[in-house]
């Protein structure tokens, strides 16, 4: 089996069977611990574990059905996020429009403009002209009350939920000598190793976490966690590299890079939970919360990761 | 074919609410089991009705009719077929004038057959600051009449801020719908304590922390 078929199905196999282990011993551990659902962290972890079998599916399906598949998907997540984010912001009802545009002309146009591929106007779309244009949207329903904070929420809002998240599908447009058709396998290579270092970093944390990073943000991430988690996670990206265009070494150094802006990401967003009072940002998903709890670490890394493989690798 | 049609809107309705509010049931002081019920909650937003309908279970709905205005569901076809076909609402008549029937008459007559309701007890929509309105009588001649029914106090959280007054597109923004321990009238309640009681066994469902003013 080679070629990027081949490559593929050997990763789905791959994360199949760590799956399938990870089932396993969540039965094991329910069947000798609590049979009747009594322990809340074994019934969090099957929840998890279930949502995982989900999400690999999901993405599965979405590969094979190619380009479209992909961009759709993030599309929705996207949507998903956005839909999580403005629940929380500052909102008054002179900002009924200009969310109203966030949704359902600004989300719609960024997808398309990764779809067709159009790098120069995808990556400042966003940043440059939404960012100047939905506040004159905004100030013209002629409401200045917190105006200030109103208008930098929906903005950050747009850039972290559907600007640095439609980074993932456009990973598809790089092109990449001697690479050519396989790109799918680039964002599979950024899903794994972001998603492999939360969960390491979690189970190092749970395992023998101690020293809290930034404790007045969020006591479960630790020093000891996020090494190991960082560390673990750098040397399965590297392990990887068969699936990417890159050396082991290189592997290992893009790996380390998304999986420490995955852990900002993760802080910056714990910060922003913590301000609004609430724990999880939404309850889509069993086990995980909300769409952003399970993406924020994707989409802080995502934008860097395509940044550097545009940078040092493309050739456009 | 009106009976398929009308199940196929009512799919339609649920699946277009889940993806704008992706709303969620929190039971908190009542299961979702199929006892006979009256839902009361607050009503801030049009859509208030349809959330409700759209966490309850899918048999628990098949039984649970709201009340809601006719002059406001009879007025065009679809509006007509909505709320007669899709939501089966006992309809009353707010202009006293072109009643034909007693409105607890038609309210009771569809308790006796063995339906739950869904009612909002402050009569119309809120769109004042205050978080509820007095409520009116309705809920207690219910109550009194037919005292085996349990009142569930609904608290339906966020959505007159995906469609505040007079906005026709929705935002979709999360949004959740509480249901509290059912209450009924006690022993020698005056009218006036029971509204108090029941007013304040919706409001407790609200969040308890308020968005922080900056």
């Amino acid at each position: 089996m080679t070629g990027p078929r081949g490559d593929f199905l050997l990763l789905l196999c791959g994360i199949g069977g760590i799956l399938v282990l990870a089932s396993l011993i969540g039965t094991i551990l329910k069947r000798r611990i609590a049979p009747d659902g009594s322990n809340p962290t074994i019934e969090n972890l099957n929840a998890r574990i279930t949502a995982w079998w989900g999400m690999a599916a999901l993405l599965a399906v979405a590969f094979l059905a190619g380009r479209a598949g992909v961009v759709i998907l993030f599309a929705f997540c996207s949507f998903a996020a956005l839909r999580e984010f403005m629940t929380l912001t500052t909102k008054r009802v002179a900002d009924h429009w200009p969310i109203a545009v966030a949704f359902f002309i600004i989300l719609p146009v960024q997808y398309y403009l990764v779809w067709i591929d159009w790098y120069g106007l995808y990556s400042i779309f966003i940043p440059v002209y939404v960012f100047l244009l939905l506040p004159v949207v905004t100030v013209l329903q002629g409401d200045t009350k917190n105006v200030f904070i109103r208008i930098s929420e929906t903005q950050w809002a747009l850039m972290i939920c559907v600007y640095c998240a439609s980074h993932v599908p456009a990973l598809l447009s790089l092109r990449i000598e001697g690479y050519e058709g396989r790109n799918v396998l680039l964002i599979a290579f950024l899903i794994v190793v972001v998603q492999l270092s939360d969960v390491l970093q979690y189970t190092w944390g749970k395992l023998i976490g101690k020293h809290a990073v930034a404790p007045a943000l969020s006591p479960s991430k630790t020093w000891e966690g996020l090494i190991g988690g960082v560390a673990t996670a750098t040397l399965i990206g590297a392990a990887l590299w068969w699936i990417t265009p890159f050396t082991p070494v290189q592997a290992a150094g893009l790996s380390l890079a998304i999986t420490l802006a995955g852990f900002f990401g993760g802080l910056v967003m714990s910060a922003i939970k913590r301000d609004r009072g609430v724990k999880d940002w939404g309850h889509l998903i069993a086990g995980h919360g909300g769409f952003i709890d399970r993406l924020d670490s994707v989409v802080f890394s995502a934008p860097i990761f395509f940044h550097l493989v545009r940078y040092f690798w493309s050739s456009v | 074919m009106k009976p398929f049609l009308a199940r196929l809107t009512g799919g339609a309705i649920i699946l277009f609410a889940r993806f704008i509010t992706a709303v969620r049931a929190i039971w908190d002081g009542a299961d979702p089991v199929p006892r006979q019920r009256v839902y009361f909650a607050n009503h801030a937003s049009n859509g208030d009705t349809i959330l409700i309908w759209t966490v309850l279970p899918t048999a628990m709905r098949a039984r649970t009719r709201p009340v809601a205005a006719a002059d406001y569901w009879l007025t065009s076809p679809i509006r007509r077929f909505i709320g007669q076909d899709v939501l089966n609402a006992v309809l009353i008549d707010r202009r006293v004038e072109q009643r034909d029937h007693s409105p607890m008459d038609l309210i009771l007559e569809a308790v006796d057959d063995g339906a739950s309701l869904i009612i909002f007890p402050e009569g119309g929509r809120n769109t004042t600051e205050t978080s509820l309105l007095p409520f009116k009588s309705g809920i207690y001649n219910i109550a009194s009449a037919r005292p085996q029914v349990d009142l569930v106090p609904v608290w339906i959280e966020n959505l007159n801020s995906v469609m505040p007054k007079g906005k026709i597109i929705p935002i979709p923004l999360l949004c959740t719908v509480t249901f509290g321990a059912p209450i009924h009238v006690e022993e020698g309640e005056t009218r006036e304590a029971f509204l108090t009681r029941a007013q304040a066994a919706v409001l407790a469902l609200a969040p308890k922390t308020e968005e922080a003013e900056i």
